[in-house]
């Protein structure tokens, strides 16, 4: 009988944990347990028949370790040859005593995965296969995937396993003492991620005693709709004369584990420092515990790595910013692969309480599912919202849903045949819940009759592929209410009607409605406010604009979803009491241009002996406000002293006159060892806020700013250390050059292709380690082949002069100001070699 | 106060380069709030298994058993000089520290560079927090620790880091991984060999004295 059968009847008993076990037995400290698969097979046989006769259901079979990255073949050690010896040792044992299942063992791969390790997705995905594939050949009877600590890891390896074989899949993970995974999740976000993609059973394993982790199983089964398998350690670890030991017996374990069973566990064992003495214990106490019926939820929600959001109670805000159309700043940062710009997009959206991103990098020409893959991958590393996939490029959803960590929104699908063919094996396969478009082969209806109707279809057919309606968002689709004035009823009608009729969850793109209006913020905001009062469960908006929060925060109040006003009155008792101060300030004269006072004692010129002087004081007395701005590192202040200067100057005379000169002071104060990396970097950014204002005013009246060049920048391959080509980047930028940013641990191949493709004149390279130099050589030579035409500077904390050149490089930067100088030296070279161009003023 | 010249303050400036300078108070108050930010959001963890320490005359030279790992190393050798045990450690601000440093960057590369500092000295405060922590239990025994040695220090290899993290299961424990090359993953990541010696320690050098590289920037 397969696990599965097994469950339908009775309570399933894992076994407990071998490590102690095979270290008194004579397994070194450091030894790794899988090498005894096949250097001494009878001890981990032994074991399986320990546990076998304490009464376990399910053996493990010892191939937690097993993986291309710890076993590459040495001593006729692979992945293969151990997990075939593992499955040898685990069937004789269950041949021995005539029952037992045997579990393939996946743990976690001992590598962290990019954008923070070096390891990708699909590379830690093709890595479980090999064992999968190896275990389901060998005859185990399902695949536990445990301790895992990344939710990233923890799908990559569910991915292979559900693709590698047809057994059962269980998966558990570690949780620390504040129910968190070693990367953030928790248990709603990896019920979430789990559930989304259909694993037979869910649990915690490892890090805790039962003790501690029952409160964390008890939200388990509370959200779970699929069997929960706990698998404790034997207490928490204390060492004794250097020896671990966890500080609870058998019986106390088994009291312990009796209360998971009753909290409606189904499947129960032991990982570390339990012995076969705690199974038998365990299964003894929990005999008489009646089993728990298995309900299913029916929870709509979405996840992150770290997060789950569920969409019930109060509305949730999906930010809409993060959509090219109408944005041509985004638009730019899309095809320049400018991922820093996109990410503070969803910062800005978070901090102004989006709780879902939706992400759409739809442009004309562009290789979509790239962008989006790539925009995802940038989101998700930092960000703890949820995402939303918005796309019609079918491979994009199929790409980005495959490498998102979490369970996606999907935007979306509609009433169509071919819509729904399409979405609903990839929802199946992946996990996500969608926005259900009420439209279909006919249009979009014109009565909320017409739309629930297809709304019914949708539900009905995502049925048929086992998807429930808790997995989808039915959208009312609002429409232009200038066009026709009754569509915004039709509109609300059909969100109340889906609401109270058919218990289903919506959504509605919000600022649809007021297309071709003047003010449209206020329509959105009232429209918005309706929407939420007939039952919207979600809204696809502008969190930055005033008026929607507004209205969000206000309909929390007044429909009894904000105790004591709390939440409310927390963001505004603060910002009215700022308008009353700003108005006092108004009442008593002109309020100044910077945030902080920017005088000094001035005039006196450094002198060698006063280093430690601050050097923005010796600035000449009569300088203008936006060279002192960008001196001082103040990014508003810029911002409002570039406006002024606009005023009387002309965009290139402001950059000549006024920024390069402020520029280059700092830079040399640098240099000299009188401004120190924090200042230089905070005029850097002052200086890129008014160079964005600049730049603004020349395209509204046609000019265009000559780029100085393009310099292409990468930390190379095996290197993950990227703060300094960072610092480099923002300089190169506010001399006026392109910086092409490949990121950090990039191969010698991409270096020399986005080279040759470029055509760029100017690469920099950085490596932090010794140890990755290497690499750095090794990218030369391939560009000194592929583009010779490339000069190229180096930099990093183990470069020299000496070893830059031992290496082949044309220049050893010690700091990002000698890049920016060695980058303008190599321009002058070339505008020199290109008599077309107009020679330097 | 932090910025009264701390250890952990000073640490910060000087691998932002300050070299003993005072920072202005634009670059003061950016280090501040860095400082609080980064205590607020990190969470720093730590392994340490104790094993027993051996020495063996080879043709090739003096070989160290450290319990996880063999090495030749000059340098740890003379490191731990009259020790019988050693303490192996691992120690992480978590994937929390790099996800700040990223999302910092996107907002504020100068921030960014300043978090970093400010990062890498908190990780510096928290291992000697642990070390001052293991000293008094040990001394209590009646047991001395040498100064936290490194792999990548003098000629103790790099690659040493592998049967160190593994051995001590810093993966599944405190989620530290490696790189092909043998980085740490987070990068705001220790290990250490730290000496137990039955006798106070001798004149030993340590951090950027024992340290090869004479020109470097951040020297001491």
């Amino acid at each position: 009988m397969g696990i599965l059968e097994l469950l339908k009847q009775r309570r399933v008993y894992f076994d407990g944990g071998t490590g102690s076990l095979l270290q008194e037995r004579g397994l070194k400290p450091g030894e790794l347990p899988e090498t005894w698969n096949l250097r001494r097979p009878e001890v981990i046989e032994e074991l399986h028949r320990e546990y076998l006769n304490a009464g376990a259901d399910v053996i493990t079979m010892n191939t937690f370790g097993v993986n291309r990255f710890k076993f590459k073949g040495e001593n006729g050690e692979t992945p293969k040859a151990l997990v075939e010896a593992a499955a040898g040792c685990a069937r004789r044992a269950i041949q021995d005593r005539g029952h037992g299942l045997m579990a393939l063992d996946l743990g976690p791969t001992g590598k962290l995965l990019k954008p923070y390790g070096d390891l990708e997705f699909e590379e830690a995905c093709s890595a479980y296969k090999e064992v999968v594939q190896a275990g389901a050949a060998a005859g185990a009877d399902l695949v536990i995937i445990e301790t895992m600590g990344d939710c990233y890891e923890l799908k990559a390896a569910v991915l292979a396993a559900k693709e590698a074989c047809s057994l059962p899949v269980f998966a558990t993970v570690t949780l620390d003492e504040r129910g968190k995974m070693l990367t953030g999740g928790d248990v709603d976000s990896v019920t979430a991620l789990l559930e989304g993609l259909g694993v037979d059973g869910i649990g915690l394993n490892c890090g805790l005693g039962p003790v501690q982790l029952l409160p964390f199983l008890r939200r388990m089964t509370e959200i779970a709709s699929v069997p929960v398998l706990v698998n404790p350690n034997a207490g928490l670890p204390k060492s004794i004369d250097g020896k671990t030991v966890y500080d609870i017996d058998a019986d106390a374990f088994a009291e312990a584990m009796a209360e998971m069973a009753k909290a409606g566990a189904m499947l129960l064992g032991g990982c570390c420092g339990t012995r076969p003495e705690h199974i038998r214990k365990l299964k003894e106490r929990c005999q008489g515990i009646p089993l728990p019926v298995l309900e299913k939820k029916r929870r709509t929600v979405v996840s992150s790595g770290m997060k789950a959001v569920e969409f019930s109670g109060p509305p949730v805000l999906i930010g809409e910013r993060i959509n090219p159309t109408g944005k041509p700043r985004l638009k730019q940062a899309l095809k320049d692969k400018d991922l820093s710009y996109l990410l503070s997009l969803g910062i800005s959206q978070q901090e102004n309480g989006a709780q879902v991103l939706d992400v759409n990098v739809g442009l004309p020409g562009i290789d979509e599912p790239e962008l989006m893959c790539m925009a995802v991958r940038e989101l998700q590393s930092v960000l703890e919202t949820p995402l939303g996939i918005d796309t019609s490029d079918p491979a994009a959803m199929e790409r980005a849903m495959r490498i998102y960590n979490g369970k996606p929104l999907l935007n979306s699908v509609n009433g169509t045949k071919e819509s729904m063919e399409r979405i609903f094996p990839l929802m199946k396969h992946y996990g996500g819940t969608a926005v259900a478009l009420c439209l279909d082969e006919n249009g979009i209806p014109e009565t909320a009759e017409g739309r629930i109707a297809v709304a019914k279809k949708i539900y009905e057919t995502a049925e048929s592929y086992g998807i429930g309606r808790e997995d989808l968002l039915i959208d009312a689709l609002c429409m232009t209410v200038s066009s026709d004035p009754k569509s915004a009823l039709t509109t609300l009608e059909t969100v109340r009607r889906i609401h109270e009729e058919l218990g289903g969850k919506t959504v509605l793109g919000v600022s649809n409605v007021s297309f071709g209006l003047p003010m449209r913020e206020q329509i959105n905001a009232a429209f918005f406010l309706m929407a939420m009062q007939n039952g919207l469960s979600a809204g696809i908006v502008n969190p930055n604009l005033p008026a929607m929060r507004q209205a969000y925060d206000s309909f929390l109040v007044l429909s009894a979803q904000d105790e004591n006003c709390s939440r409310y009155v927390g963001i505004y008792a603060p910002l009215e009491a700022e308008a009353k101060n700003k108005k006092k300030a108004g009442d008593c004269g002109a309020i100044g241009l910077s945030e902080r006072p920017a005088d000094g004692p001035a005039g006196a010129l450094p002198e060698a002996s006063s280093l430690k002087a601050s050097p923005l004081k010796a600035s000449p007395l009569k300088e203008s406000p936006l060279k002192r701005s960008i001196l001082k590192g103040l990014v508003k202040d810029a911002e409002a002293a570039v406006k002024e200067a606009l005023i009387c100057k002309e965009p290139l005379a402001v950059i000549n006159e006024e920024m390069i000169p402020a520029l280059d002071e700092a830079g040399k104060g640098f240099k000299a060892g009188t401004i120190f990396l924090p200042q230089l970097l905070m005029s850097a950014e002052a200086a890129k806020a008014a160079f964005a204002v600049i730049k603004e005013r020349m395209e509204e009246s046609g000019q265009e700013q000559e780029s100085a060049g393009t310099v292409l920048l990468a930390t190379v391959k095996g290197d993950i250390h990227d703060i300094g080509k960072n610092i480099v980047k923002v300089l190169l930028e506010n001399y006026g050059f392109r910086v092409l940013d490949l990121g950090r641990d990039v191969a010698p191949e991409t270096i020399a292709k986005e080279t040759v493709k470029g055509h760029v004149r100017a690469v920099g390279l950085s490596a932090l380690m010794t140890t990755t130099v290497p690499a750095m050589e090794e990218t030369i030579k391939l560009l000194r082949k592929e583009a010779p035409w490339a000069r190229i500077m180096v930099g990093g904390a183990v470069l020299t002069e000496e070893y830059a050149a031992a290496i082949g490089a044309d220049a050893y930067c010690k700091d990002a100001m000698a890049s920016v100088n060695f980058a303008m030296k190599i321009l002058k070279e070339e505008k020199a070699q290109e008599p077309r161009e107009a020679p330097e003023p | 106060m932090k910025e009264d010249g701390g250890k952990t303050w000073r640490e910060a400036l000087r691998y932002l380069g300050y070299k003993g300078c005072e920072p202005d108070e634009a670059a003061k108050e950016m280090l501040l709030a860095c400082f609080d930010q980064a205590e607020k959001e990190i969470r720093p963890r730590v392994i340490m298994g104790e094993f027993p320490f051996t020495k063996e005359d080879t043709p090739l030279g003096e070989r160290l058993d450290l319990g996880l790992f063999q090495t030749e190393s000059v340098s740890l050798a003379r490191n731990l000089s009259g020790c019988f045990r050693v303490l192996l450690m691992a120690a992480t601000l978590g994937i929390e520290a790099d996800r700040l440093l990223h999302r910092t960057q996107a907002v504020s590369p100068a921030r960014a560079a300043v978090l970093q500092a400010v990062l890498a000295a908190l990780m510096e405060e928290a291992c000697d927090r642990w070390n001052r922590e293991w000293e008094e239990t040990y001394r209590k025994k009646g047991l001395f620790l040498r100064p936290r040695f490194s792999p990548g220090y003098g000629d103790l290899p790099l690659s040493l880091q592998k049967p160190l993290i593994e051995g001590l299961e810093a993966g599944k424990r405190i989620g530290i991984g490696l790189t092909d090359g043998f980085l740490m993953t987070p990068s705001k990541s220790v290990t250490a060999v730290i000496g137990v010696s039955r006798t106070p320690q001798e004149c030993v050098l340590e951090g950027c004295a024992s340290c090869e590289k004479k020109d470097c920037l951040f020297r001491r």
